[in-house]
């Protein structure tokens, strides 16, 4: 690979255009099957016909005005047929790289590149598709110019395996959580239908079903998005790895993890069993993504003991503080529900505090990553002499909250915090 | 002055539909004394603070909520006055960092109070910026 070379334009693959509109097409054959099978004869969907050529024809004239390349430390899209647009991305600012085979990208052995950018930026750098071979190229390349090291790029098999989830652990606690259980009770209600028609079918409306299809894409989504999902450790970063019909890449650059949460919900309690979850900065989203996955975070550990999570959050956030102290008796008038699993501890690199009412949820947050602090008191909490800090980071949804804390305690380790956050930001930006 | 307006409205309703009217003018009246009495406990809540790593904002009364917001993590400053704000010389200062829960605002500055503020934050905000 020659400086030259590297510099010129590149296109995207030339079957893009066909992956693109794979999921429409066969949206409009299913359309289009009842009338053909009929025999009504292609006048019928001449209409349809038109409109297959129509995209095909968008698909193509997008791939042709779409080129790249990457320049210094930048990347460079630009895409528009009227409107020419184009796109810079400052590698510097790369907090992950994605490499997303859907499936039918997988049959032609294409791989989409996205880059998660910092920031709020809506535009996120999407290279779809490039072949298989080309997207590891390009990542490897890249995350080698984002670290800054030009020398010699990390080999994609240069890595240490951390993990892997066996799959019928993974079947097992989708079966226990909340969407898990929704289906478990729809399928009773079935079956009580089946056995008395009278009075089940009244609850089963033709609403259900929208409900049940969405509660069905969503589990499936889940599955797939977690199947044998790997965690392995590289030079240039954390590697997840996962899916079965449509397979996600993740490289995580190092430093970049905003903030770790576990969660353990009451039903895997049982087992032990508990879920890691990683958050990065820069609100991405994937097309077709409801609110509630929104919320829901990259896992990293979608179900493992706890002894597993424990290493995991070593390898992400070595020297976590460990004894965590209760709140005060009396925080249990203010928040009756959480009181049991409220605690929080700091260190001088970082800050846990766990919350959850059902669930427990525990939330590490590096004292460099911390965006802002925030001292709330509300008027039940004025009565009770209590304080809740916030520190929020810039990932997507996990932020520290210590909670109800005794009004002399927070005050102090709000001054505390303040200066420790500055400290650990001057240490951070200086390396 | 608000409870001016509402005794204002409150005895216009009054006069114009009997008795019934009485009780919605004595409505409004409790309302706007409530309110006025609200608005002036919370304008002098308002406060702000610059020190030399950060900017404290303090605001509420039923809430009281104190923001500390690092120079360095401020990534645009909003100034922004509306119709009524531009009336009376005012402005509000917002400060926005990459975390979306932390967005602190001012309120009700002078127009030229929040420019030296804008200026002097910007400035602060590039010479101790730091990364993600």
């Amino acid at each position: 690979m020659t400086e030259s070379a590297d510099r010129r334009w590149h296109r995207l693959h030339p079957l893009s255009p066909v992956v693109s509109a794979g999921r429409v097409l066969i949206a409009l054959l299913i359309l289009l099957a009842p009338s053909l099978a009929a025999g009504r004869g292609a006048w019928d969907s001449l209409v349809q016909l038109v409109l297959v050529l129509v995209l095909a024809l968008l698909g193509v004239v997008s791939w042709l005005v779409t080129r790249w390349r990457v320049e210094d430390d930048d990347l460079r899209i630009e895409t528009g047929l009227f409107r020419r647009n184009s796109l810079r991305f400052p590698l510097k600012q790369v907090q992950a790289i994605d490499v997303v085979r859907p499936g039918l990208a997988r049959l032609f052995g294409l791989s989409e590149l996205r880059l998660r950018m910092a920031g709020s930026t809506r535009e996120h750098a999407r290279l779809a598709y490039l072949s298989a071979k080309e997207a590891d190229r390009l990542r490897t390349q890249l995350l080698a110019l984002a670290q800054g090291t030009i020398a010699e790029p990390a080999r994609l098999d240069e890595e240490r395996v951390l993990l892997t989830i066996p799959t019928p652990r993974l079947v097992a606690s989708i079966l226990l959580s909340r969407t898990g259980l929704a289906v478990g009770a729809f399928v009773g209600a079935l079956v009580a239908a089946a056995l008395w028609p009278g009075v089940a079918s009244v609850a089963l409306g033709g609403s259900t079903f929208v409900y049940v299809l969405g509660t069905a894409t969503a589990l499936w989504r889940r599955f797939n998005g977690e199947y044998r999902l790997t965690v392995a450790e590289a030079p240039d970063g954390l590697r997840l790895r996962s899916g079965l019909v449509a397979t996600t890449a993740e490289t995580i650059r190092p430093g970049r993890v905003q903030a770790v949460r576990m969660i353990e919900p009451l039903l895997w309690r049982p087992f032990g069993w508990c879920r890691l979850e990683l958050d990065v900065a820069g609100r991405q989203r994937a097309k077709g993504e409801g609110a509630s996955e929104r919320r829901q975070l990259r896992a990293a550990l979608p179900v493992g003991e706890h002894d597993l999570a424990q290493m995991l959050l070593e390898r992400i956030l070595p020297h976590a503080p460990t004894d965590r102290r209760p709140p005060p008796r009396r925080a249990r008038f203010k928040s009756p529900l959480r009181y049991h699993y409220l605690s929080w501890a700091r260190n001088d690199a970082c800050v846990v505090t766990t919350s959850g009412r059902v669930a427990r949820a525990t939330d590490w947050v590096p004292l460099a990553k911390v965006q802002s602090l925030r001292r709330v008191q509300g008027p039940a909490q004025r009565r009770l002499r209590l304080v809740t800090i916030h520190l929020d980071t810039a990932g997507r949804n996990v932020h520290a909250v210590i909670r109800d804390r005794d009004t002399a305690e927070a005050d102090s380790a709000f001054g505390e915090l303040i200066e420790l956050a500055r400290r650990a930001r001057q240490a951070d930006s200086k390396s | 002055m608000t409870a001016l307006i509402a005794a204002l409205a409150g005895s216009l309703v009054a006069a114009a539909d009997g008795w019934p009217g009485a009780v919605v003018a004595g409505g409004v009246l409790v309302a706007g004394l409530g309110l006025a009495r609200f608005v002036r406990r919370r304008v002098p809540a308002w406060a702000y603070c610059e020190r030399e790593d950060d900017l404290l904002v303090r605001r509420g009364v039923l809430f009281s909520r104190l923001s500390v917001i690092p120079y360095g993590r401020m990534q645009f400053i909003d100034v922004t006055a509306g119709p009524v704000e531009r009336s009376l010389g005012l402005a509000t200062v917002r400060m926005h960092t990459a975390a979306a829960a932390s967005d602190a605002r001012i309120p009700g500055l002078d127009a030229e109070e929040a420019a030296r503020l804008r200026d002097r934050l910007a400035e602060l905000g590039e010479a101790k910026a730091a990364g993600l």
